[in-house]
């Protein structure tokens, strides 16, 4: 896994609440059996018309917005497990997706695949949504370090579990973690009375 | 000490080891797999020379990309036929167990593993599905996850979690005639909204689970994610226990003895203390459809849909062509779904082919019925319920997860609506521009015979 340190960049805003999964990436693009490719459908159906066009309207179709930062409305990635939501959106380019709230297993998903979701109150998401469209070229900072996103509405100190912070800053996954365990793994199989 | 939840127990039986400030290592029973979301951690496992740790609690079934018609046949869609040719290839290679297409325990990922007594009570389970939360109907932690934890479950038969909050759903009372799990749920998601559940693990309590078949209580906590808890528990009680036995992969005499004493023991204590709870009241549920497009967008059919400021909700009828304030009775509807893990099981068979015997289906309504398995099939035929949707003008189709998600050729074209007895009506699910209401299978069933949406309180009546 690439390891997080320090990011500062633009954003692109994308103020719809309840992302589902389906969204980020449509079901008939879940037939590959590698991890390629993804990047390029993501977002697929808002993104083109049932031809291929581009969705001029669609911000991803909109040269003012760019850069590796997706500020999203709330509740981003409910629906399914499907990873590949997770490999769409890294694949696309993003390594950030700033939301007020995120679908447990799509938080997962993105922290096991380098991606960092980072969660704002419903007011600062506003602002920052607000601020991103007046002004596209806006760069946010963000420290994994301190914990902290800088933007112009204001310094935030976001939440993120100690273990996988010290993962994202190593580029470690949990594979690592759990192999190193396999004898203490092997003595509970051994205990189990049931 | 306040006692413990049913979840607690089960969770706490499981924790391996713990993390100093970080997440807990919690061992995983039993692990179900299929073609879409473990190719790729087979081969992360093999680009790290990693063996499989224990194939032999694992197993596999083709579902989400298989066709409905013809399943003796080679897959035509090349694409589809390659991943599950690369799960036969794979369960193969790690020695795992894999009921594909044809086998006669072939079906639906979640219908399958309960049906054969592969799931029971007080186990952990996991799937690359996020419809696994299925299996706590069982009093089971049963919960989805993505391909990099299936290949750390593939890798240590753990996972690194961090233990969720508790959450408890209360329904009591009686529920009026016609009022289905199905609805039951639908209700609760309405009412407390998409992500209530977010961050939480869910245990359904109250004399309307209890009363509930196993069929019944696995469609309530399939939907469980719909309203973003990771899973759903209800407690193991005798209806639980009557339903293991006996099945192909239950415990045995001596061992059977021993593990009921086990499961005994589960159910939440009485002084245990939840994070959240909701308490609603049975007689307030009626028969429900969605009118937008998330499960949490639910009104019951007689209903009209909220007229309200807000964007999420003008955005969502945008898409679904339904305006604010309006009733869904007597809308024309061209499709109808009678599958998917949330009700494809027998029981829901039987509640739609005792609707629809003696009667005809609209001319207008292309129905796809897709039994949840091979043995639901098989059962069905048993029971004769195929007759009598034959006669009323009805065709089954071939077991697997089918229109739910349009992985394969059953999609619904565009700008039409399907009343599904699916869990997800999100944007483009069913189809590209697909419009999904969701509902029972009475509701479906009784769609299906009129060509609209009906108020089947009254036809009932």
């Amino acid at each position: 896994m690439e390891k997080f340190i320090k990011l500062t960049d633009t954003a692109v805003p994308l103020p719809i609440e309840n992302i589902d999964t389906d969204q980020i990436i449509p079901a008939r693009f879940l037939k590959s059996t590698d991890k390629q490719g993804f990047g390029d459908n993501v977002f697929r159906d808002w993104r083109f018309d049932h031809e291929g066009n581009k969705n001029e309207n669609f911000v991803l179709n909109d040269d003012m917005y760019s850069g590796s930062i997706l500020v999203a409305g709330d509740n981003f990635g409910c629906g399914s497990s499907r990873e590949h939501a997770a490999w769409a959106i890294a694949g696309y380019g993003f390594k950030v997706v700033i939301s007020s709230f995120f679908a447990d297993i799509f938080r997962g998903n993105a922290l096991n695949n380098g991606i960092l979701p980072i969660q704002v109150t419903p007011e600062y998401l506003k602002s920052l949504l607000d601020v991103i469209k007046e002004k596209p070229d806006t760069q946010l900072t963000i420290n994994l370090e301190d914990q902290e996103l800088s933007s112009p509405v204001g310094e935030l100190e976001f939440e993120i579990d100690p273990y996988k912070k010290v993962c994202m800053i190593n580029g470690y996954d949990d594979i690592d973690f759990l192999i190193s365990k396999k004898e203490t793994i092997e003595a509970f199989e051994r205990e189990q009375t049931f | 000490m306040a006692g413990k939840t049913l979840f607690d127990k089960v969770w706490d039986a499981h924790v391996v080891d713990t993390v100093p400030n970080g997440p807990q290592v919690l061992y995983i029973d039993k692990h179900l797999i299929h073609e879409v979301t473990s190719p790729q951690a087979f081969s992360e496992l093999e680009e790290r020379g990693i063996p499989v740790a224990r194939p032999d609690q694992i197993v596999a079934t083709a579902d989400h990309n298989t066709p409905t018609v013809d399943q003796h046949l080679p897959v035509r869609d090349l694409l589809s036929r390659n991943q599950l040719k690369q799960l036969s290839d794979n369960c193969e290679k790690h020695g795992i167990t894999l009921y594909g297409l044809g086998h006669k325990y072939n079906g639906i990922v979640h219908v399958m593993a309960p049906e054969l007594g592969i799931t029971q009570p007080g186990m952990t389970m996991v799937c690359g599905d996020s419809h696994t939360s299925t299996h706590g109907a069982f009093g089971t932690i049963a919960f989805g996850i993505g391909t990099s934890q299936v290949a750390q479950v593939f890798a240590s038969q753990c996972l690194l979690l961090t233990k969720p909050k508790s959450l408890r759903v209360n329904v009591t009372g009686k529920l009026k005639p016609n009022v289905l799990p199905k609805d039951v749920i639908l209700y609760v998601i309405s009412q407390i909204g998409t992500n209530a559940g977010t961050g939480y693990f869910c245990e359904y309590a109250g004399n309307i689970f209890e009363e509930m078949s196993m069929e019944g209580r696995m469609t309530v906590c399939n939907m469980s994610i719909e309203m973003g808890a990771r899973g759903g528990m209800i407690a193991p009680d005798q209806t639980t226990f009557d339903y293991v036995k006996g099945r192909e992969f239950a415990p045995e005499q001596a061992e059977w003895d021993k593990k009921l004493a086990y499961w005994k023991t589960l159910p939440t204590d009485a002084d245990a203390v939840f994070d959240k709870e909701y308490s609603f009241d049975a007689a307030d549920i009626e028969p429900m459809i969605t009118y937008g497009t998330n499960p949490g967008m639910g009104i019951k059919v007689t209903g009209n849909i909220p007229d309200k400021e807000d964007v999420n909700l003008e955005k969502a009828l945008a898409y679904m062509n339904f305006k604010k304030g309006e009733s869904l009775i007597d809308k024309p509807i061209n499709y109808v779904f009678i599958g998917s893990c949330t009700n494809s099981r027998i029981e829901d068979f039987r509640i739609a082919a005792n609707f629809v015997k003696g009667k005809q289906k609209a001319a207008n309504v292309n129905a796809w019925l897709v039994p949840g398995s091979q043995q639901v099939a098989k059962q069905l035929i048993a029971e004769g319920l195929d007759k009598i949707f034959t006669e009323a003008g009805f065709a089954l189709r071939q077991p697997g997860c089918s229109a739910c998600l349009a992985m394969n050729d059953d999609k619904i074209p565009e700008g039409e609506y399907c009343v599904s007895t699916s869990n997800r009506n999100f944007e483009g699910r069913q189809g590209q521009g697909a419009r999904t209401i969701l509902a029972s299978p009475l509701m479906a069933a009784a769609t299906a015979v009129s060509g609209k949406i009906t108020d089947i309180t009254k036809q009932l009546n």
